[in-house]
């Protein structure tokens, strides 16, 4: 649900206003081929220009371009993090132009908010998030992909004096009847100086060659297995220093002062410096950081240090988790009435830790200052109009001087969108700190990121069901305890309304059964731990308790879990059909072999809902093994169904690490966690087989980066109490069952 | 001054004898397949082959390797390595792909000591290797495929 409310957010807040008038894309200087884009919303097809995407350094000013070589360049709005965004993107733009796959690239853009604003956000602000990738640019990108194929077709029906209906165009290949025929590369010079159609035709479903099917494979794979795919910590440039930083000790400490004497005897060790966020050690090389990392003393001023633990901080949240919420969320029908009368009434409180994104590269950004002001930053920009401002600040320049390098990251899961700009004001800084002298890489180590803060934060939610004398479930609250993510941001203003911020209710506000009476209540905690999205947001928690206690209330009522939400589902609801598919491809109905045990859960998040079927086995010492997990999904049309089973793969083998054994905890304000050994994301020998089934769907795409995850974690639990007869309500699992 | 060799070929390595074998060759050697995750052995993104057994290039040390070959994700090469890297690709089997070199490298030198694993000898040999994606899933699939290919 978080694009629809992200629309009410982006105008008022980055007021970026999309105009009427044409948008013209750069100067036509370079004049060696074909670049289109078109302006705010996206519907109409604006202007052209020859303008190459390296043209005197500008940002990239248009969604492709085509060079005299037939080459295919897509400038992707979104972020490439893992989750296939340039892919989806390439199998718009492959559809509508009749490309060859093999002679298109995707590269990331940036800078230039009127042309890459995410029309999911509502099109003001440039970010990937909230699983909105292929929304925003279902009909951008296919727009421009048609209109770049009428162009050429254009220019080759001058060129051949024919009709231009008479050309086909596959394969990279434009050829007529009279046995004419061209590669892209000749005709796009002069497509790019006809005027660009003022209308588009898009292909009708049926036509369609790429879209909902998976021939068109990562052009990404092949780089990625032999170790040419280039991240931020591997770019080099001439005479770049790498940076190593020193992090307060604590959450809101701040360095007061530090001894680099001996640091600076480190050979390789080039500079000492203090930054707003900590110290950092800039040498030659990463080893000649760290050995001179290991030599500084740092003395920090603790006044304004969180210094709470984290068992404090959850003890205190059931304590007002225990209260009346300080804010709602929904209220329907009259829930106190109903559970007065009520004939059962059931009641859980559930504990979810701090959690971290942990993804493999740890955070890094390369900042370059230029003898003529511009300012370079290479990075995982996947809040970039940010960055930009954030970067320009530091530097005291303005954002237009800021050129962002998009690059793939190893992974974000959300953790490269900040609002403050995290590791790239640390490049900047660091660079501003040796007086731009040389290009600085920051280059956190694991430590540096999995106590770096912004995590997932830690919630209590007290629940409580009310079943009539039917086993009919009449009443249900959920008083949701924890910190706000958007709270202190620029997200503020526009998102959280009546003190809810929503990142902290969605998947509880919006359950999909009707239950006539139901209340659910926020109260908003001031921790000074940093927090942030993490892959499915709220959903992680709401979503959890959500599905495993429906579990308990239908127990309670006698009824079979998957039996009991689809009487309380419309039948043809997509809730309905998505949990109906799960069951019948898991067969529910089928008794299971000895050992194991199923429990089912079904969410909804980015306007995707899944069903998943978890089957596990006990060992004798009481282990948990998941061993099998079949999924359902309905996401509107599954631009590439091999690209939407592997989000979902992926969602659960990330989902089920975190139930199962992932926690950031504090000992008196310190992470006590720094590193992989402490912090178990799931490796090979937990992961299940998985299995997916795309319900068929005419709808535009909707989101599946992240709604995989929700429910594999309830899925588990629920399978867990038929296996033990024990309900999980502490989490990580590894806790929770011994609890 | 430490001799190395990587992928065949002789390096002198102007560094201490304690500098990771992971920073020479992404900092010195300049080669930016192996990457660095987590440095303490705990995630595999550094894995390489160090006379052909996986090895977590963050915990080992340029002094030990004198007369040692050093293979990297860039060196690898020969028919086991060609059909892991084939698979991974038609199986699109990467996500992000940060953690893939390790993985490749992993697998590679599994197929090599045994031609037919199970999906118990494939968890006990790349359980060392984190894919925070999760593509476990199609790195189990590409293992057995990449088996039944090189068994053709």
């Amino acid at each position: 649900m978080l694009p629809k409310m992200m629309q009410r957010l982006a105008q008022p807040v980055l007021d970026a206003k999309p105009t009427r008038r044409r948008f013209l894309l750069g100067a036509a200087a370079a004049g060696t081929g074909l670049a289109v884009g078109f302006h705010l919303p996206g519907k109409r097809a604006a202007a052209n220009s020859g303008v190459a995407p390296a043209a005197a350094g500008q940002p990239f000013a248009a969604y492709l371009t085509i060079g005299a070589d037939g080459k295919v360049t897509i400038l992707s709005s979104q972020f490439e993090m893992g989750q296939g965004a340039y892919n989806g993107i390439a199998t718009l733009v492959a559809e509508e132009l009749g490309a060859d796959w093999n002679t298109i690239e995707v590269q990331g853009a940036a800078g230039n908010v009127k042309l890459y604003g995410n029309l999911a956000f509502g099109g003001a602000f440039q970010g990937t998030g909230g699983s909105t990738s292929m929304a925003s640019s279902w009909e951008r990108y296919r727009l421009a992909g048609a209109a770049a194929r009428e162009m050429l077709v254009a220019a080759a029906a001058a060129e051949w004096k024919v009709k231009p209906e008479e050309i086909r165009v596959a394969k990279g290949i434009l050829s007529h009847p009279s046995g004419k025929s061209s590669g892209f590369g000749p005709f796009a010079a002069k497509a790019a100086t006809l005027p660009v159609p003022e209308k588009v035709a898009l292909k009708a479903p049926k036509d369609w060659q790429f879209i909902g099917k998976s021939d068109l494979k990562r052009f990404d794979s092949a780089r990625k297995a032999n170790g040419t795919e280039r991240y931020t910590i591997d770019v080099k440039l001439p005479g770049m220093l790498t940076a190593v930083m020193i992090h307060p000790p604590y959450f809101g400490a701040k360095v007061k002062s530090f001894d680099a004497t001996a640091a600076k005897a480190v050979k390789g060790v080039v500079d000492v410096v203090s930054t707003p966020r900590g110290v950092a050690v800039v040498a030659q090389h990463m080893w000649a950081a760290l050995k001179g990392r290991d030599a500084v003393t740092v003395t920090w001023d603790e006044s304004g240090a969180e210094k709470r633990g984290s068992d404090a901080i959850i003890a205190s949240y059931k304590d007002i988790a225990g209260k009346a919420p300080q804010a709602v969320a929904r209220k329907d029908g009259d829930t106190e009435k109903a559970f007065a009368s009520a004939a059962k009434v059931l009641e859980a409180t559930y504990e979810f830790p701090y959690l971290a994104h942990a993804a493999l590269e740890p955070l890094n950004a390369v900042a370059r200052m230029n003898a003529d002001g511009t300012l370079e930053i290479w990075g995982g920009h996947q809040f970039p109009d940010v960055y930009q401002a954030i970067a320009a600040g530091i530097a005291g320049t303005t954002p237009d001087k800021v050129h962002l390098h998009v690059m793939k990251s190893g992974g974000s899961f959300g953790r490269r969108a900040v609002f403050d700009a995290d590791v790239i004001a640390e490049a900047v800084a660091v660079a501003k700190a040796i007086g731009f002298k040389a290009p600085v890489k920051v280059q956190w180590t694991r430590e540096n990121d999995m106590q770096g803060g912004r995590y997932r934060p830690a919630y209590v939610h007290k629940v409580k069901a009310g079943l009539d004398k039917d086993g009919k479930l009449i009443a249900w609250a959920d008083h949701i305890v924890g910190q706000s993510i958007m709270k202190g941001t620029m997200f503020e203003k526009g998102m959280v309304v009546g003190g809810v911020d929503p990142t902290s209710v969605e998947g509880a506000n919006n359950l999909p059964y009707a239950i006539p009476n139901q209340t659910i209540g926020l109260t908003t905690t001031e921790v000074g731990v940093p927090i942030l999205w993490w892959r499915s947001v709220g959903s992680t928690h709401t979503s959890y308790v959500g599905e495993a206690f429906l579990d308990e209330v239908a127990a309670a009522a006698g009824k079979d879990p998957v039996a009991f939400r689809l009487s309380m589902l419309e039948p043809t609801s997509r809730h309905a059909v998505t949990l109906k598919l799960a069951a019948e491809k898991a067969a529910w109905d089928q008794p299971l072999p000895a050992g194991r045990f199923r429990g089912v859960a079904l969410a909804e998040s980015f306007g995707t809902v899944v069903a998943e079927i978890a089957e596990i086995s006990v060992d004798p010492r009481g282990g948990v093994k998941v061993e099998r997990v079949v999924a359902a999904v309905d996401c509107g049309t599954a631009i590439n169904p091999d690209q939407v089973k592997a989000q979902v793969e992926g969602g659960v083998g990330f989902g089920l690490g975190a139930i199962m054994d992932e926690a950031i905890t504090l000992a008196n304000g310190q992470v006590e966690q720094s590193n992989y050994d402490a912090y178990r994301p799931l490796r090979i020998d937990a992961m299940p087989k998985v299995e997916v089934h795309i319900v068929p769907s005419t709808n535009p795409p909707s989101g599946i980066g992240e709604p995989g995850v929700p429910p594999i974690g309830p899925a588990v639990a629920n399978a867990i109490f038929k296996a033990l007869g024990k309900r999980i309500h502490v989490l990580p699992l590894s806790k929770g069952l011994s609890a | 001054m430490v001799k190395l060799n990587v992928n065949g070929v002789d390096h002198q390595i102007e560094a201490d004898a304690d500098m990771p074998l992971l920073w020479a060759i992404r900092d010195i050697i300049g080669l930016t397949g192996t990457k660095f995750g987590c440095g303490m052995a705990q995630c595999g993104a550094c894995t390489v082959h160090v006379d052909g057994e996986p090895t977590r290039a963050c915990q080992t040390f340029i002094g030990d390797l004198d007369g040692r070959k050093i293979t990297t994700v860039e060196g690898l090469a020969g028919k086991v390595a060609a059909t892991v890297q084939k698979v991974w690709a038609d199986l699109d089997v990467p996500q992000c792909g940060y953690c893939q070199s390790g993985q490749v490298m992993a697998a590679t030198a599994l197929l090599t000591a045994n031609k037919k694993p199970t999906d118990a000898d494939i968890d006990a040999a790349m359980s060392g290797n984190l894919c925070r994606c999760a593509t476990y899933h199609r790195i189990r699939a590409g293992i057995h495929e990449a088996a039944k290919r090189l068994e053709a």
